[in-house]
């Protein structure tokens, strides 16, 4: 079965559990920004959990059905309607051959997951179907939907019911993400102590430069760095190192102006000294900011990033249990 | 050189072997990366090496990060005691310098360079000293590179030049970033080269170009075929100044399946190297022009 794209959205690609193995090669994990999300769609129409499903930002695709599906909408509140007859999110619905998927207008949230029982079947690409645009890696052709394009839809694997929902207490994605765990760290040590302190203290904005690679932030105090005379190999600028790897998730501050957030299409590494990172537990939020949302740093300790990673995994097992 | 551990998150562990580039630092960086790999730590998801550093990414639920530090510490020592020796190849990469297509690009970004009146090639040569372009091409493809870590996006290795310090090409990146790098362009920042293996933004000086494609995930190219990324951390690069025509030739020759980059096993022994750089330069040059 296939599903036509008659609208492809913005940036709609088609995205699984990520690529892991080859960053040390400069391919990202790429995958879902909003894990969660993703599996909980997923679960909803009776798929395994890492299968393809579309990633659809600030606006949903349209799209025809020349077979009968089951389908979920996950993550941003990106309000469904097949035929024109509104369906609700986190919840599973049918379509059938000849019906049209579109979108009403982005309430919450900025990414919203599409997953189709049978999930979304393009070639897997070192063991992942994830969408690696920047370097045509990947998804469909290597690149974002396209309105002509077909999806080929694989066989469902299990029957899933229609009006199955996540209950209330675990949706979660599409709310105000106005905080940002840090753990300290990598590159700290160069900015000053009052700029360490300020950085925390300020209210950032998401930039409009907020991708799958990375969010910007602006409108805090610019850091002030701590003077040195610049290593062998690091570069001129005071915000230079020798250029090494980048985790996920870690911020880094060129010029010490604009910090930015490396997400799952990370660059694996460069010459920009990192503060910290946002520890795991909150990466899926980022993922579901929209430019100009006001968000803080908040400094956490291991133990408390581990905390809440534990919380995480509860969460996902409840998520499981409700909808096993 | 001591070692200063950080984690980055909750699952990256970050090695800092030293503050500034060497070829020191990147073969102990090198040498424990491998002892990581080797000892095959449960836990253990990801291993980047880099130039002077590296990064071990990890699942917290399997292995304590307190932990992964001491075991990471332990194989330290051993490191410190690992002969500076790699096995590895040297691969040559042929470049046509002063391109007509990157020529074209930084004329169009001329507003973001430090030296908007002359190119890339000929503010490099003065900044590093040199009389002429050609002279500083002849130092650029004059002495081999290492790749310490590839990376940035697919397949981009970074390079650094095996002569001694004061004879290495340095240079600042571009003011602003381009929007726009040609594919294959042959770049330089700070004191690392590299080679973009797709089209995209960047903000490396621009030198030439390679026919060779380095990244091909549709795995068509010949050489490609097995795996789509031509360099990996270790690889050693040799670049070969090339005409035109000769730029002609090989891109027609992969098209049709006709290329295989040219490439020969080495040793590289960093002792042999400090005692005549020029001398161990010549003799890699030797080994992979030889049959």
């Amino acid at each position: 079965m296939a599903i036509d794209v008659v609208k492809p959205g913005f940036a709609t690609t088609v995205q699984d559990l990520g690529r892991p193995g080859y960053y040390h090669l400069g391919i990202p994990l790429s995958g879902a920004m909003d894990r969660y999300a993703l599996r909980a769609a997923n679960l909803l129409v009776g798929n395994d959990e890492g299968d393809a499903g579309l990633e659809a930002v600030f606006m949903g695709p349209e799209l025809r059905f020349t077979s009968d599906a089951t389908v979920a909408v996950t993550g941003a509140e990106l309000p469904p309607k097949v035929d024109g007859e509104p369906c609700p999110t986190w919840t599973a619905f049918r379509v059938r051959a000849g019906q049209t998927l579109s979108f009403d207008v982005l309430k919450k949230g900025a990414r919203g997951y599409i997953a189709v029982s049978g999930g979304i079947d393009v070639p897997l690409v070192l063991g992942s179907r994830s969408t690696y645009a920047l370097c045509t890696l990947g998804g469909l052709e290597g690149r974002g939907l396209q309105a002509g394009d077909a999806l080929v839809v694989g066989a469902a694997k299990r029957p899933a019911k229609q009006g199955k929902a996540v209950p209330e207490a675990l949706r979660r994605g599409s709310g105000a993400a106005p905080e940002l765990r840090v753990l300290t760290g990598l590159y700290w040590d160069r900015i000053t102590a009052e700029s360490g302190k300020g950085f925390f203290e300020d209210t950032w904005k998401v930039a409009t430069e907020a991708d799958r690679i990375g969010y910007r932030f602006r409108g805090g105090r610019p850091l002030a760095l701590v003077e040195r005379k610049q290593p062998f190999g690091a570069g001129s600028d005071p915000s230079n190192i020798v250029d090494s790897c980048y985790p996920y998730g870690s911020i880094q501050v060129p010029g010490g102006t604009e910090p930015i957030v490396l997400h799952r299409d990370a660059v694996s590494g460069g010459g920009y000294f990192m503060l910290g990172t946002v520890i795991s537990a909150d990466m899926d939020f980022i993922g579901q900011m929209q430019p100009h949302t006001p968000t803080r740093f908040v400094s956490v300790d291991m133990r408390q990033a581990l905390a809440a990673r534990h919380d995480r995994t509860r969460m996902l097992r409840q998520l499981r249990e409700a909808l096993g | 050189m001591q070692t200063r551990y950080s984690f980055g998150g909750d699952e990256h562990l970050f090695a800092e072997v030293d503050e500034e580039m060497s070829l020191e630092a990147f073969f102990k960086s090198f040498a424990m990366t491998n002892a990581v790999r080797e000892s095959r730590i449960k836990g253990v998801t990801e291993i980047c090496p880099a130039n002077a550093s590296f990064q071990v990414k990890f699942d917290p639920d399997v292995i304590a990060p307190d932990d992964l530090r001491a075991e990471l510490e332990a194989l330290e020592a051993q490191a410190d005691k690992a002969e500076a020796v790699i096995k590895t190849r040297i691969i040559e990469v042929p470049v046509l310098y002063n391109d007509p297509w990157t020529r074209e690009t930084l004329m169009r970004f001329r507003e973001r360079h430090q030296d908007p009146t002359s190119t890339d090639l000929e503010y490099g040569a003065r900044i590093n000293g040199y009389s002429s372009v050609d002279e500083f091409i002849a130092a650029h493809a004059g002495a081999p590179w290492f790749v310490p870590m590839v990376g940035f996006v697919a397949g981009v290795p970074w390079l650094y030049q095996m002569v001694e310090r004061a004879k290495q090409i340095e240079v600042p990146k571009y003011l602003r970033p381009r929007t726009d790098t040609p594919k294959l362009t042959i770049g330089h920042g700070g004191c690392f080269g590299c080679i973009y293996s797709v089209r995209g933004a960047g903000g490396y000086q621009m030198f030439g170009i390679t026919p060779m494609p380095i990244y091909d995930p549709k795995q068509e190219i010949r050489y490609l075929r097995e795996f789509m990324i031509l360099f990996k951390p270790g690889d050693m690069v040799q670049f070969k100044p090339i005409d035109r025509a000769g730029y002609d030739q090989i891109v027609d020759d992969v098209a049709n399946g006709r290329f295989e980059p040219r490439n020969r096993p080495v040793t590289f022994v960093l002792d042999d190297f400090h005692k005549d750089p020029a001398g161990y330069a010549r003799k890699l040059a030797e080994a992979l022009n030889g049959n």
